[in-house]
């Protein structure tokens, strides 16, 4: 998947979940600041990602989420371990998911 | 410093203002009581109030025996141990309590912690480490939480008693190596819910993870003796680790993790939460020792506790309060506005009744709650009387409609 599309399928997730008002949705891009823009609480942002590990299937630890900063970085992470995931089903390594 | 609390010292703020406007309008994170009369009667601002809002499930904080012991114990032992197990020793009263508690669960060993938050602290990290998996139920308290942020596994949250989100966490993690640990509870504090054990002790059983059942609101409260949501559910074979605490149903204060497991023991060598604080003082462990008795001696507390727990929830329900989805000790008025919820809450003290006042982000699905809890030392009356006030402020601040109405608008 795209960087644009995995960005996409975020910024429907947060338009699902309703805590941010839908002007702001339609402005959110890669660089858009998860707690600064879209004043989300640390509560908020843990139950957002599970909703979007649902989504891409895929499992994000909390240590993990402590280093995402813009919706850019979320994106980098979920696709991350997606592959990862896919990388240690095959080869076995120890990856830190 | 401090001014990164800006933010929160407005809200509390603000919290104040919508409780009331009266001059007699309480904080509701800073109630004091001048005088606790008994498990279910307090004194507040020199008014008598009743008490639906402790975790004093089976009312012995003032039994009589407990409180013996306890006077016994400060007589004999004095009154604190000054250090920790490791450092400072154990007393014969510690090892009793360990014994007994370990027979009254069926577990081959017990370890106790000086509190529930601390045994959850001390328990998940020497339990996980570097290569190994946390899996927590995402309405979980702050104590699973926080063990989770000092371990060195990974950890994720999976959504509030769903087997399948869980299942589909440790199928993507199957082929890590590393042990994986899911960390639910038996009863949740916030609403009162519990979590589906046997279904998800199926998806343990299927994916080999090991599981930790924090027992701290269902001890003495679940199952037939009072073992916890696991008696009760027929799964205490599939429990690895069950946590709980002495500090609600066995009046006191403490934690504990028992287990079955070989080499147990060694955590007392490796969690930090154990071996870096003092011990429980003996007037504590002789009264939760005497409470332990008490509970396998008067399983009717149990029955009692039951009953009430019914008479409230069916009362409230009939009334027409939204409320958690099962029976239990925990009931909990759902409202979705914060200062309607403090209204409520000064209200009913006003009123003489006490109950919690649970909010965001502490509440799941960020709800503002009215949360009672109910005691086997209340009686029918005050129960009645609970339902009674809870109902006529409902109607008065529109949190409920008026019966005629509420027939009428279904008619239409
Ligand atoms: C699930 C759970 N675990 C642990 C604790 C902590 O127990 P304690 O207050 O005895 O430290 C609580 C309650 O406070 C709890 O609800």
């Amino acid at each position: 998947m795209s960087q644009e599309n995995v960005i996409s399928v975020i910024i429907d997730a947060v338009r699902s979940q309703g805590d941010v008002p839908p002007e702001i949705c339609d402005r959110i891009t890669a660089e858009t600041n998860i707690v600064r823009d879209l004043k989300l609480d640390s509560i908020a942002v843990m139950d957002f990602i599970m909703e979007l590990e649902t989504r891409f299937k895929t499992v994000v630890p909390l240590d993990a989420i402590a280093d995402v900063q813009t919706v850019g970085d979320l994106a980098t992470i979920l696709t991350r371990n997606q592959a990862t995931a896919h990388e240690t089903r095959n080869s076995q390594t120890d990856v830190q998911v | 410093m401090l001014q990164k609390y800006g933010a929160l010292k407005r809200a509390r703020a603000q919290l104040l203002d919508a409780g009331s406007t009266d001059s007699d309008a309480q904080d509701p994170f800073d109630v004091r009581f001048e005088t606790i009369l008994g498990p279910a009667e307090a004194v507040l601002a020199g008014r008598k109030v009743l008490l639906f809002g402790t975790n004093n499930y089976l009312g012995l904080t003032f039994d009589a025996g407990c409180i013996e012991q306890a006077v016994a114990a400060v007589r004999g032992d004095g009154t604190g141990t000054t250090g920790s197990r490791i450092a400072n020793g154990t007393y014969g009263s510690h090892a009793r309590l360990e014994r007994k508690l370990a027979q009254f669960l069926g577990r081959r060993d017990v370890m106790l912690f000086t509190t529930g938050y601390q045994a959850n602290v001390g328990i998940l990290p020497a339990l996980a480490g570097a290569d190994d998996y946390l899996l927590l139920d995402a309405d979980s308290h702050a104590s699973i939480y926080d063990g989770a942020k000092l371990s060195d596994a990974s950890v994720t949250r999976f959504r509030h008693n769903d087997p399948d989100d869980l299942y589909r966490r440790l199928r993507f993690l199957a082929d890590r190596p590393g042990d994986k640990l899911i960390v639910v509870e038996g009863i949740y504090s916030m609403l009162g819910d519990m979590a589906p054990l046997r279904e998800l002790v199926a998806v343990k059983r299927e994916t080999g993870a090991f599981l930790l059942v924090d027992e701290a609101h269902s001890l003495g409260v679940l199952g037939a003796h009072g073992r916890g949501l696991a008696e009760a559910t027929g799964t205490e074979g599939d429990v690895d680790f069950v946590v709980g605490t002495f500090s609600k149903s066995l009046g006191g204060i403490g934690g504990f993790c028992a287990s079955d497991l070989p080499d147990f023991d060694m955590l007392r060598l490796a969690s930090r939460a154990y071996m870096f604080t003092a011990s429980l003082p003996p007037a504590v462990i002789a009264g939760v020792t005497q409470a332990l008795e008490t509970l396998e001696r008067r399983p009717e507390l149990c029955a009692d506790l039951a009953r009430n727990a019914a008479h409230l929830y069916e009362g409230l329900a009939a009334a027409g309060f939204a409320l958690g989805p099962t029976i239990s000790p925990i009931i909990s008025i759902r409202l979705n506005d914060t200062g309607l919820a403090a209204a409520f809450w000064n209200r009913l003290l006003q009123v003489g009744i006490y109950v919690n006042l649970a909010l965001p982000p502490a509440t799941p699905e960020r709800q503002s709650l009215l949360r009672t809890s109910v005691s086997a030392a209340h009686t029918p009356a005050q129960i009645d009387q609970a339902i009674g006030a809870m109902t006529s402020i409902g109607l008065e601040l529109g949190v409920l409609q008026d019966p005629s109405e509420r027939y009428f608008s279904a008619a239409q």
